[in-house]
């Protein structure tokens, strides 16, 4: 029999070492697995008991109930305030269509015989067994498209580097994550490490690269820590190495670490970054995909792109594509942030509605209080209001709605958010962040923030609201990339959905 | 945290083992300052020569990311989430109290990737979630 306590950050932040500390103390016949989260956050510390019907779980699990879980005799599933039954029986868990996220929460993270009991190389052995072109036709034919935010089509970036000629070329993962409200990378990192390096390995066989990097922001030192040891566990199996899995192919994968700066998550910075320059964002063309890090053919894809991979090339893509709406094929990992009663990880079909995810999944706000804004795809992503709840969550309709996936993090707002608050935070952090090289963006944005003070304050708020949306024109249009260029959204959108907190008096 | 007191000879065996590394010079400072809790002036000087880097090129990258500081750390390093989703559940007011309380300790991130379980701290590299002043007093101990 096994205990599940999981070894994901954002359970350690509520408790799982202590939980893990008194269950090891008080059992210590019982064999704890730290597996990843399965991803209902409000439940951690989710403590799950192995059984011959299934896993039986108990939640949310403080140090402090250890000693009546074990007097309710709970290894043999007995009835304790805190059951919650057949883990794959919570409704929560039990709705969503987990393709991404298959195993995490399920496996240890850390074993590979479990990866593999569990599906895990099934699409790399696959890959290995198709041309070259054929890996790539799969992946386009599923529709995949990156992840990170620009949504561009996964297949068409392999191709483009497959095409080249150069002997070397690079696989770089995105996992800087910096995103305020998504979380999706790093869980999966910590959950399932060797997916992203199974994902990676696909990617290089198919493109022909021989190296890849992660970078991964300073600021997930767990995941850091298990992506390096799922790394070495790879190296010391012949997975990773001169000889991937037995075949000619060589391929490996080194950790780069980020400092602490946003705009590193913009692709040709990150790869500045990886170089270990400023990350300062490149002009565009030439196109990473033919002069990338080193100047060398690149491939760069965020984790969740690269992590689904292999269940693509394990399932078909039929498999994959079936899911969705319109050009939004497959599923995406929603991440439920902010004041919210049931925050976490939701996998499910493009298509699904905000209210749904919000109200249903998320159960409204953490406060109880009624919800009044949502932010969707980060710091660069729009305000809306319960009025556009009924949006369909998939890249068009988002778009078409005045806002952006994004990452796909979903951030809300009780009704004591102040609207023109949150875009005077949008300027500020765009001030903060930019990388310099241009100047409506790196003067714009503090120029914007000064703009919205005064509109806050009540100073000739008409002609300054009219200064703003010109300010935030420039920027759209003047700026490189989408740190200046996708700041204004946010502005912009609280401004259009939420007047009343732009009209100087405050409510 | 526990960092070693800074030492000449210490940074360049440490630098050396970054000799084979591409692109290495932010690696390079991040490892000084893992090591000694801050970048000395003088790693300025010692990766731009064992990197056949100009002084200018490692002080640009030195300047250019938050973490990467040039005087010692305080004694307790507390983080504090400041990013949105973190804000939706009090992270402002939380930085004005801990920082009150805190001062030389304190700084602002953005987002530890625990943004359902906010506001967000870390404490001397340790995640905490739902964060208080009273649970970051006793993670400081
Ligand atoms: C300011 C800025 C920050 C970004 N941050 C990230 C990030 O943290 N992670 C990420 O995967 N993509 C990020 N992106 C998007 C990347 O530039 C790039 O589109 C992406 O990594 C490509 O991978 P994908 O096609 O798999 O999405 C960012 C873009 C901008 C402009
Ligand atoms: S928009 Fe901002 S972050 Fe992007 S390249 Fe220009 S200055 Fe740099
Ligand atoms: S926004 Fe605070 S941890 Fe993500």
């Amino acid at each position: 029999m096994r205990l599940f306590i999981p070894g994901d950050s954002a359970a350690i932040s509520v408790g799982a070492d202590e939980v893990a500390a008194a269950f090891a103390e008080l059992l210590p016949d019982i064999e704890i697995v730290r597996n990843g989260s399965r991803g209902a956050l409000w439940l951690e510390t989710l403590v799950e008991v192995e059984s011959p019907t299934g896993r039986i779980a108990y939640g949310p699990v403080g140090p402090e109930d250890v000693l009546s879980l074990i007097a309710a005799d709970f290894l043999q599933g007995g009835a304790h305030p805190l059951s919650l039954g057949k883990s794959d029986e919570i409704t929560w868990l039990a709705s969503q269509d987990r393709v991404t996220f298959a195993r995490v929460g399920i496996i240890d993270p850390l074993s590979l015989d479990d990866y593999r009991a569990h599906g895990g190389l099934i699409g790399l052995h696959k890959a290995l067994m198709l041309e070259k072109d054929s890996i790539i036709d799969e992946v386009a034919e599923s529709g995949l498209r990156g992840r990170g935010g620009a949504g561009f089509p996964a297949g068409i970036k392999w191709r483009a580097v497959s095409q080249t000629t150069s002997v070397e070329k690079y696989i770089c993962c995105n996992a800087d994550e910096g995103d305020s409200g998504t979380f999706a990378d790093r869980m999966l990192i910590e959950g399932d490490p060797f997916t992203l390096i199974e994902g990676m390995t696909i990617a290089a066989i198919a493109v022909g690269a021989t190296q890849g990097y992660v970078y991964i922001r300073s600021e997930y030192p767990y995941a850091i820590s298990t992506l390096q040891k799922a790394i070495d566990i790879a190296r010391n199996s012949d997975w990773l190495g001169n000889r991937v899995l037995g075949t000619p192919h060589s391929f490996d994968i080194q950790i780069r670490v980020g400092a602490g700066s946003y705009v590193c998550g913009e692709e040709t910075a990150m790869l500045e970054s990886i170089e270990g320059k400023r990350g300062v964002v490149r002009s565009k063309p030439p196109f990473p995909a033919i002069e990338g890090l080193f100047g060398l053919p690149t491939v760069i894809n965020n984790v969740l792109t690269l992590s689904t991979v292999p269940m693509i090339l394990a399932q078909g893509a039929d498999f994959y594509k079936a899911r969705g709406v319109g050009r939004s094929m497959g599923t995406q990992v929603f991440q439920l942030a902010g004041n919210i009663a049931r925050g976490g990880i939701v996998e499910c079909a493009f298509g699904i509605s905000l209210d749904e995810l919000v109200n249903t999944y998320g159960g409204g706000t953490l406060t109880g209080r009624p919800v009044r804004a949502v932010q969707i795809g980060g710091p660069l992503g729009a305000y809306f209001s319960t009025a556009q709840f009924e949006t369909s969550m998939d890249y068009e309709s988002l778009i078409a709605a005045g806002g952006m996936l994004g990452h796909g993090g979903i951030v809300v707002f009780d009704d004591t958010v102040d609207l023109a608050m949150q875009a005077k935070f949008a300027m500020e952090f765009c001030a903060l962040e930019s990388c310099g090289k241009c100047t409506p963006c790196r003067i714009g944005s503090t120029r914007g923030a000064e703009t919205i003070d005064l509109i806050i304050k009540g100073v000739s708020v008409d002609e300054n609201k009219k200064l703003l949306l010109d300010l935030c024109e420039v920027m759209t249009d003047g700026s490189l990339c989408a740190m200046g260029g996708l700041t204004p959204l946010p502005v912009k959108s609280a401004m259009i959905n939420f007047p009343s907190d732009f009209n100087g008096a405050r409510r | 945290m526990k960092y070693s007191p800074w030492s000449h000879e210490r940074a360049v065996a440490l630098l050396a083992t970054l000799r084979e590394e591409k692109g290495a010079v932010l690696m390079a400072l991040q490892l000084m300052q893992s090591e000694f809790g801050y970048v000395d002036k003088a790693c300025v000087e010692l990766i731009a020569q064992t990197f056949n880097k100009s002084r200018a090129d490692v002080h640009g990258v030195l300047t250019f990311y938050h973490d990467l500081r040039t005087t010692p750390p305080p004694p307790h390093e507390i983080s504090i989430c400041v990013a949105e989703a973190c804000q939706a559940v009090g992270a402002r007011e939380l930085e004005r109290d801990v920082k009150a309380k805190f001062p030389q300790e304190t700084r602002e991130s953005y987002c530890f990737g625990n943004c359902a379980l906010g506001p967000a701290v870390m404490v001397d590299g340790t995640i905490i979630g739902r964060a208080t002043l009273e649970k970051i007093e006793v993670a400081r101990q």
